[in-house]
C-alpha cells in the first residue's frame, strides 16, 4: 500500500486491523474489543459450545447485562421476576464463567448500558476495532474507534476467531459547521442530519463527523451523534480523535497509564484524515438548519423542529411514501397541519444509550428546577450506568429531579425498547431521550417522539411537546 | 446452515419501506436463548392484532401467500436494531429470500449467515414482481443461485449481483468460522505484530 496515499480516519482504522485479504476483497478484520450483552449472545455461546469451539480471546472481551434488568426493587439476576429475562440474565452469567469472559455484575457500581460504559470505563479507544451484538455499537465511534453492531453469527465469529469477515464500506463525510443555537444540543445535530439524509442515506458507508460544530461538542455529545448513525443507516459513524479525546480518556480505568498513554496519544494523533482524501459522500449542514427537533413519525428521519407542524402526506407524490406517511400519523393519531407544541404527553423517558449521560441528566435537570412535573405526566430518568448515577447523586441532581416530580431509577436499557417491566401501554404518547420511534418500539401501541434531554424535560413540566427555549 | 441453490416458490409482495427489524420481530420476543421458533411470532404488529387474532388484510394471512417462501418489499428492508432474530424468524416462518430496492447493512449480512438470500433489484423491477406476486398461487417465483438469475411466472429471466465469497458460502451452506478458522496462522502473527506495534493496548483482565 503507497504510504503517500491520502487516507480518511476509517481507513487507517481499516488498513491497520486487516489481517489477510480474501482473494475476492473480502477482508478478515481484527477485532480489539468485543462487547457481549445477554440479548444477542446466547446463541452464540451455544453455537460455540455445539462446535466444541474456545472464545480465543477472553481477555479482549467484556460482558454486562443492561436490557433486562429492572430499574427498580432488587437488582440480581435470580430476583428478576419475569421468566424470560430472569433466564437471559443467568444465561449470560453461566456463559461468562464457563468461557472465562470478564464480567461486570449487576450490582457493580460500574453496570450499565454497554454503549455507555465502553467509553466510560476507557476501554473504547481510538484507532481500534469494537464490535457488540447491537446496533447502537456506532456509539464508540465518538472516540475515533471503528464500532458497529452485529448479528449474532457475527458474535459466535469473533468469539471464535477474534475477527470478522468484511468487506470496506465507503467513506460519507458529514460536516456541520456554525455555533449550535440556543437551546440546540448534539441530540437536535443528529435528529436534523437523519432529516436530511434519511434513514437509508448512509447506507453502505461510514460516517465521519467533521467540522467546528461537532469539534465543540464534548465527549458525551459526540456519543450521541456517533450513536445514532445506525438510524441514518449507517454501521459506524466516526469523529477524529483530539485534545478533548485524549482529555476524556485519560485516568479512565482500563486506559493505558503514564508512558503507555503518552505512546497512545503520539499513535492517536496520526489517525485524523489526511488532507485530500477521499470521501465517496460528502453532505454539509450548517447550524442554521438546527433547531430543537422532535420526531413526529415512526422513523426517526420523520422530523421536524417543535415549532414544526406534522406535514401532509397528499403533499407526497410517490405513492408508497405516502402510504407510509398515512400509516405513520394513523399510528401516532396525528393529523396533518397540527402543530407538535399543541401535543399532549402522558409519560417522559430520559435515558438510553443516546442520551443516559451524566451531561444530559444536567440538562435535564437545568429546566426541572424550581418546577414540576405536570399532572398525569409520568417522568422516569433513568441514568446509563451505576457511575453516571452515582455522580449525578453526587452533583444532588437527583435531588433536584424527584423535587420536581420525577422518577430516579437504576441504571439500564429501560423503555428505549421496553424488555424490562419499563414500558408504555398502547395509545401513550411518550416524549423520549432514545434513539428509535418505531411502532412499538418503548412497548406495545406505544407512541414515540424523540428529542433531547432539555426538550424531554421541557415537556415533563408542560405536559405537552414544548419549545425549551421558552423556559431557559 | 442449509444450502442455497434455486427456489421456486409463492412470494408474497409487501411494497412498504422501511420494514424495520422491530416490524420483523418485536423486542418482547427476543428473550429467547433459542434461535428456533421465532416464526409464529413474524411481523406480529402487522400480523395480529391486540388481541392475538389474524388481521385479514395483511398479505401473509391470506392463501396462497401462507406458505410463501419470498417476499418482495420497497426500500430499506430491515433497518434498526442488529438482532439476528429477525432473520430466525424469517426463516423459521420458511422465507429463503427477500427481493427489494435495498438493504440495511446488518441485516443484509445477518441474513446471508442463515441461508436467506436477499436480493437488491432496482425499485421498477421489484414493482413489476410486486405485481406479478400479487396474481397468487400460479404465478411463481424462481429464484437460481448459481446462474444469478430472478425467473418471473412468464419466464424473463432477470440478472442480480451478489458478491461472489457470499454466493459461494450459501450454495454450499458453509460456515464462515470453519472457513476463517483455516487462516489461524495468519491471525496469530497479526496478534504478534500487533503485541510489538501497540503494546499498550488494554486488555479486559487487567485493569
Ligand atoms: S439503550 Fe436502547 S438502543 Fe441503547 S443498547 Fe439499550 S436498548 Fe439498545
Amino acid at each position: 500500500m503507497s504510504a503517500s496515499r491520502p487516507r480518511t480516519l476509517f481507513d487507517k482504522t481499516w488498513d491497520s486491523h486487516v489481517v489477510e485479504k480474501l482473494p475476492d476483497g473480502t477482508c478478515i478484520l481484527y477485532i480489539d474489543r468485543h462487547l457481549l450483552h445477554e440479548v444477542t449472545s446466547p446463541q452464540a455461546f451455544e453455537g460455540l459450545r455445539m462446535a466444541g469451539r474456545k472464545l480465543r480471546r477472553p481477555d479482549l472481551t467484556i460482558a454486562v447485562a443492561d436490557h433486562n434488568i429492572p430499574t427498580i426493587g432488587e437488582r440480581t439476576a435470580t430476583k428478576i421476576k419475569e421468566a424470560d429475562s430472569r433466564i437471559q440474565v443467568q444465561t449470560l452469567e453461566k456463559n461468562v464463567v464457563e468461557f472465562a469472559v470478564p464480567y461486570i455484575p449487576i450490582l457493580d457500581v460500574r453496570q450499565g448500558i454497554v454503549h455507555i460504559i465502553g467509553p466510560e470505563l476507557g476501554l473504547s479507544l481510538p484507532g481500534t476495532t469494537i464490535v457488540c451484538g447491537d446496533s447502537h455499537t456506532s456509539t464508540h465511534g465518538a472516540l475515533g474507534a471503528l464500532a458497529f453492531g452485529i448479528g449474532t453469527s457475527e458474535v459466535e465469529h469473533v468469539m471464535a476467531t477474534q475477527t470478522l469477515l468484511q468487506n470496506p464500506a465507503k467513506n460519507m463525510q458529514i460536516d456541520v459547521s456554525g455555533t449550535l443555537g440556543f437551546g440546540c444540543s448534539a441530540k437536535d445535530i443528529v435528529l436534523a442530519i437523519i432529516g436530511k439524509i434519511t434513514t437509508a442515506g448512509g447506507n453502505g458507508h461510514v460516517i465521519e463527523y467533521t467540522g467546528d460544530t461537532i469539534r465543540a461538542l464534548d465527549m458525551a455529545g459526540r456519543c450521541t451523534v456517533s450513536n445514532m448513525s445506525i438510524e441514518a443507516g449507517a454501521r459506524a459513524g466516526l469523529i477524529a480523535p483530539d485534545q478533548t479525546t485524549f482529555d476524556y480518556i485519560k485516568g479512565r480505568e482500563f486506559a493505558p497509564k503514564g508512558e503507555a498513554f503518552e505512546q497512545a496519544v503520539t499513535y492517536w494523533k496520526t489517525l485524523p484524515t489526511d488532507t485530500g482524501a477521499h470521501y465517496d459522500t460528502v453532505v454539509h449542514l450548517t447550524t442554521s438548519e438546527i433547531a430543537p427537533m422532535v420526531t413526529w413519525g415512526t422513523t426517526p428521519g420523520a422530523v421536524v423542529p417543535v415549532t414544526g407542524i406534522v406535514p401532509n402526506p397528499s403533499d407526497e407524490p410517490d405513492e408508497g411514501k405516502r402510504t407510509q406517511l398515512n400509516r405513520m400519523l394513523e399510528y401516532m393519531a396525528l393529523a396533518p397541519g397540527q402543530a407538535m407544541q399543541d401535543l399532549p404527553i402522558d409519560v417522559v423517558f430520559i435515558g438510553s444509550c443516546t442520551n443516559g449521560r451524566i451531561e444530559d441528566i444536567r440538562a435535564a435537570a437545568t429546566v426541572a428546577k424550581g418546577r414540576k412535573v405536570a399532572d398525569g405526566v409520568q417522568a422516569l430518568v433513568v441514568p446509563g450506568s451505576g457511575l453516571v448515577k452515582r455522580q449525578a447523586e453526587e452533583e444532588g441532581l437527583d435531588r433536584i429531579l424527584l423535587e420536581a416530580g420525577f422518577e430516579w431509577r437504576d441504571p439500564c436499557c429501560s423503555m428505549c425498547l421496553g424488555m424490562n417491566p419499563d414500558k408504555l401501554t398502547p395509545g401513550q404518547r411518550c416524549a423520549s431521550t432514545s434513539n428509535r420511534n418505531f411502532e412499538g418500539r418503548q412497548g406495545q401501541g406505544g407512541r414515540t417522539h424523540l428529542l433531547s434531554p432539555a426538550m424531554a424535560a421541557a415537556a415533563a413540566v408542560t405536559g405537552h411537546l414544548t419549545d425549551v427555549r421558552q423556559l431557559v | 446452515m442449509e444450502p442455497f441453490t434455486t427456489l421456486t416458490a409463492v412470494a408474497a409482495p409487501m411494497p412498504m419501506q422501511n420494514i424495520d427489524t422491530d416490524k420483523i420481530i418485536p423486542a418482547r420476543f427476543l428473550k429467547t436463548i433459542k434461535r428456533s421458533g421465532l416464526g409464529v411470532h413474524l411481523f406480529d404488529p402487522l400480523r395480529f392484532d391486540k388481541d392475538g387474532k389474524e388481521k385479514p388484510d395483511f398479505i401473509l394471512n391470506q392463501e396462497p401467500y401462507r406458505s410463501a417462501q419470498i417476499i418482495i418489499a420497497h426500500e430499506n428492508f430491515g433497518c434498526g436494531s442488529s438482532r439476528e432474530h429477525a432473520p430466525w424468524a424469517l426463516l423459521d416462518f420458511g422465507i429463503r429470500c427477500i427481493i427489494a430496492p435495498g438493504f440495511a447493512d446488518i441485516f443484509y449480512n445477518n441474513s446471508f449467515k442463515n441461508g436467506i438470500l436477499p436480493i437488491r433489484l432496482p425499485r421498477p423491477v421489484c414493482d413489476q414482481l410486486i405485481n406479478d406476486a400479487k396474481l397468487g398461487g400460479n404465478a411463481r417465483v424462481t429464484i437460481d443461485l448459481a446462474g444469478q438469475v430472478v425467473i418471473r411466472p412468464n419466464g424473463e429471466e432477470i440478472p442480480f449481483d451478489i458478491d461472489p465469497f457470499r454466493k459461494h458460502s450459501l450454495l454450499n451452506g458453509l460456515d464462515d468460522i470453519g472457513q476463517t478458522l483455516q487462516h489461524g496462522a495468519q491471525i496469530d502473527g497479526f496478534e504478534a505484530r500487533r503485541r510489538q506495534s501497540q503494546p499498550w493496548l488494554p486488555t479486559t483482565t487487567a485493569a
